[in-house]
């Protein structure tokens, strides 16, 4: 019920007066209404629940999590797997 | 997908069941306060990763298993009306009533649709001038800025047959009635990550400061769990009890600004009686009187219900972290998603459909049973 999930915003638009977005969330793409992150430009992603951005995922603090992961894990194979993450 | 798939790294979420294990000295017991941390628990069995060193127990936060029945049987009576189209999300469908699910009413010929999002209501209404269409919004704190938006735009827009029959619920009173339960074994909370990221932080740092116990929020996918697990293992090792933020990505200290004032505009606070639970004081949102056009319990008039509930059922010491599933006489047996007796086995997010789901077998019952 709560879940909400990212998803990448391709193209905005306008409905009823309210600003939405084409949004991809893998291959599938779903208009999403934005105005409640009305800043998010093509290219970001954003968190989606029932329809709305609630959120735009933070890229620098996502970065800042893997870091930490890093110090917590010492194993090669963790370091090998934290080098394949993406931004 | 980005900013999922990678947190369902296994040699990410093994190095952190290592750090766990070194780290926490004597079994902790944590909560989870939201069900779709629960079924992402049970689904990647995380609780048994962290056997003998974390006992994972299950929260309050599935808004289908603790809308109370009276709404259930409310919403069943206005699903009868002639002429109304009543739409609602999927997994409210099967929630059983008094008298059966909504599901069995629609076979029975009643206009039931689900929808995706509240919008989509509205949109129908616009599409149906000559019905009337209600909307069943529930849900916690994630759910309400749609919800909201949903009754703004109706109200903007002058649409006359829409309205909407509002049970939502909040999740820092559930913490606090959890907190001080007499019988709870809680010492940490993990924080629901979505709802924080509409509401941000600031109830949750008031939770830590009167009950003295970690929060930690979190996402929900293994990697963000068990992140979320070590933070409050860490805080818990040292006896320490603050909020901490385990779900940066998404979860900004204040929050989504926008989206609570829109709550704020259209929803105020009320006492709600929980499924299972009971009354909550300050526990629910409903909708505010400039906005009273739009609410369904007033355009139809339900008047007094006789509720029924089966007395099997467990799910109140479930929700409350009391018992797990399995100690359940009625789990897997008389009781199955198919065949649901409470809330909990309905919805993916209920602790019962979670661990029936998942085949987590019946133990001995004597055991979880407090
Ligand atoms: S297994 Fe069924 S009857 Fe037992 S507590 Fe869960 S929902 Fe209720």
């Amino acid at each position: 019920m709560c879940l909400a999930v990212p998803g990448e915003v391709v193209e905005l638009l306008e409905r009823e007066g309210l600003p939405f977005a084409k949004v991809r969330f893998g291959g599938v793409l779903r208009e999403v209404c934005l105005v409640y992150e009305p800043q998010a430009r093509p290219g970001d992603f954003v968190l989606v629940h029932v329809g709305f951005a609630i959120g735009t995922i933070d890229r620098e603090a996502a970065e800042r999590t893997w870091k930490t992961l890093t110090e917590i894990g010492e194993t090669a194979e963790y370091e090998k797997a934290a080098d394949e993450v993406p931004g | 997908m980005k900013y999922l798939d990678e947190y369902r790294d296994r040699a990410a979420a093994e190095s952190l069941v290592r750090a766990i294990e070194r780290e926490s000295h004597r079994p902790w017991v944590i909560m989870e306060v939201c069900g779709g941390q629960t079924h992402s628990i049970l689904r990647y069995g995380v609780d048994r990763l962290l056997e003998g060193k974390v006992e994972l127990v299950h929260g309050p936060g599935c808004p289908v298993c603790v809308t109370a029945l009276e709404t259930i049987d409310r919403a069943h009576f206005i699903a009868r009306q002639p002429g109304v189209i009543f739409t609602s999300f999927g997994d409210m469908l099967r929630v059983p009533g008094s008298e059966g699910d909504l599901l069995s009413l629609k076979a029975r010929g009643a206009d039931i649709r689900i929808v995706y999002s509240p919008m989509d209501a509205l949109a129908l209404a616009r599409k149906n001038p000559d019905r009337e269409v209600v909307f069943f919004g529930i849900g916690f704190e994630t759910t309400a800025p749609a919800n909201a938006m949903a009754l703004l735009q109706a109200k903007k827009l002058g649409v006359k047959n829409f309205s909407m029959l509002v049970s939502h619920v909040l999740v820092p009173p559930s913490i606090a009635y959890i907190a001080q339960t007499a019988e709870s074994r809680v010492q940490a909370f993990l924080g629901p990550g979505h709802v924080c990221a509409v509401t941000g932080l600031r109830a949750y740092h008031a939770l830590c400061r009167r009950y003295r116990l970690p929060i930690v929020i979190t996402g929900f996918e293994p990697v963000d769990l068990l992140r979320g697990i070590l933070f409050a293992v860490r805080q818990l090792e040292r006896g320490e009890a603050r909020v901490e933020n385990a779900y940066e990505r998404s979860v900004p200290e204040d929050g989504n600004p926008a989206a609570r004032s829109v709550i704020e505009e259209v929803f105020e606070t009320t006492d709600r009686k929980w499924r299972g639970m009971g009354w909550i004081p300050k526990s629910g949102l409903k909708i505010r009187w400039e906005y009273r056009d739009f609410d369904a319990e007033r355009r139809f008039d339900v008047g007094e219900l006789a509720t029924r509930e089966p007395q099997a059922c467990i799910s109140g010491l479930v929700l409350k972290g009391l018992a797990k599933p399995d100690a359940c006489p009625a789990f897997g047996t008389r009781c199955t998603p198919e065949t649901p007796l409470g809330a909990t086995m309905v919805s993916s997010e209920g602790a019962c459909a979670a661990y029936f789901q998942y085949g987590r077998h019946r133990k001995a019952t004597a055991e979880a049973v407090p």
